[in-house]
């Protein structure tokens, strides 16, 4: 805990889900989360770059561990994107995105796992004291995930298919060409298109932001007493090593849907 | 939720992560990757190629052992057959040798009887011309009696 207010469970949980805003313009919209946009880009700098840095190092021979561990970690990826990608090269673009998401959402999910009262402290030495460090529980950071990748498979539908033949199958497709079914195939894929970019986004939001919420919930136990303390440290610790698989699992997830939606939006129906 | 300018900032982050994975980090490492796989490939066909060509030499290698010992044996076969000809031959020899001078001593032995005999024959005819002059007591002209002399001597 940083500021100075008095500690009732509310406020503790409300200090912990204030962003650290700056307001860059007038109204609601022209606002930036600092502590997001500066945590995701660092882990995102780190993660990669250190891959990047292993990579220079590279050798086609005997790798050592830094590199057998990256290459690791890329064949896993690339076996993911092998298996759902069948319309040209994934090396071009489809295997080493869907390599900086599952990088970077692991990363920024892990943030998770850091004690989050202690990190506040550090950060109030320096003097900030709101800062959220799970930039994967920000709604914004989720949904220009989302939306990025909503874009990458309209633009490969249309550069794939052709801006005409992308138009015909938005009307023609998945019911049929009679003009007739024109407006239901249009809203059908206007809510798929929708509905995808949606669940993506809130998938991965709901399941980081749940987690957080429950580690809060279960560190303000810790500060009832010796049995609360207790209690917190148990099925904190519980929660912790559960939250091993959520990190990895939604990071894996959201990785899968990205490949599969641009590997969809490939596709000729 | 509130949405605000930090989404289009995140995608814009993102976007720039992509841009550098696809850049910078995808293709050197699938290179590496790449370059080597080729290398174990190579190297398995190779060690399939050594596989394969021990086994032509083990193969020609058993075949050679084995034409050596037939070899071997053929020759073994011949020195004993010749050792049993050379044998044989020499036995042959022997016998013959043996037959000859068997033969040449007998012939000796015929010869030395025969003169023997001659040289008795002589002193027989001798001492009975002898006795016969000293019963005669008279000498008998042994020219007028060669022809009786003679018939006495093929009698005896």
């Amino acid at each position: 805990m940083a500021a100075g207010s008095a500690l009732t469970p509310s406020n503790y949980i409300e200090h912990h889900l204030t962003f650290l805003s700056k307001p860059v313009g007038e109204g609601q919209f022209w606002v930036l989360h600092v502590d997001s946009l500066v945590t995701s880009i660092a882990l995102g700098c780190i993660g990669l770059g250190l891959i990047w840095w292993v990579i220079k190092g590279a050798t086609a021979g005997v790798p050592n561990r830094r590199q057998a561990f990256v290459e690791l970690l890329i064949h896993f990826v690339d076996n993911q994107a092998k298996e759902i990608f069948l319309h040209g090269d994934r090396h071009r673009f489809i295997a080493p995105a869907a390599l900086t998401v599952f990088v970077w959402v692991l990363l920024m999910n892990a943030m998770d796992w850091l004690p989050v009262d202690l990190f506040m402290v550090l950060m109030g030495v320096i003097g900030v004291h709101e800062w959220r460090p799970v930039p994967t529980a920000d709604v914004n950071t989720t949904f220009a995930l989302s939306i990025t990748v909503l874009l990458l498979s309209l633009y490969f539908g249309i550069a794939v298919k052709g801006l005409g033949g992308w138009i015909h199958e938005m009307f023609c497709a998945p019911f049929g060409s009679n003009p007739l079914l024109w407006p239901f195939n249009f809203l059908f894929n206007l809510v798929e298109y929708f509905s995808k970019t949606l669940s993506h986004s809130l998938r991965l939001f709901g399941n980081i932001y749940a987690g957080e919420i429950i580690f809060f919930l279960l560190w303000v136990w810790a500060a009832t007493g010796v049995v609360g303390t207790f209690f917190g440290f148990f099925f904190g610790l519980g929660w912790m090593i559960f939250h091993i698989l959520i990190i990895v699992l939604q990071a894996y997830i959201f990785m899968m849907l990205t490949i599969v939606y641009i590997s969809m939006a490939h596709e000729h129906h | 939720m509130n949405i605000n300018l930090t989404l289009f900032a995140q995608a814009i982050t993102f976007a720039a992560f992509i841009w550098f994975t696809v850049k910078f980090v995808w293709p050197p490492l699938l290179r590496a990757i790449e370059s080597r796989q080729k290398t174990i490939a190579e190297g398995l066909a190779a060690a399939e190629q050594g596989k394969k060509s021990l086994e032509v030499s083990n193969k020609q290698a058993e075949e050679t052992v084995r034409q050596s010992r037939d070899r071997a044996a053929e020759i073994l076969a011949q020195a004993e057959k010749r050792a049993a000809e050379l044998i044989e031959e020499a036995k042959l020899a022997a016998k013959e040798e043996s037959g000859r001078e068997k033969a040449a001593a007998k012939a000796e032995i015929d010869q030395e009887v025969a003169r023997a005999r001659e040289q008795l024959r002589d002193q027989v005819a001798m001492l009975a011309v002898a006795g016969a002059e000293k019963i005669l007591r008279r000498e008998v002209d042994a020219k007028a009696h060669a022809e009786l002399l003679g018939s006495i001597k093929g009698q005896l």
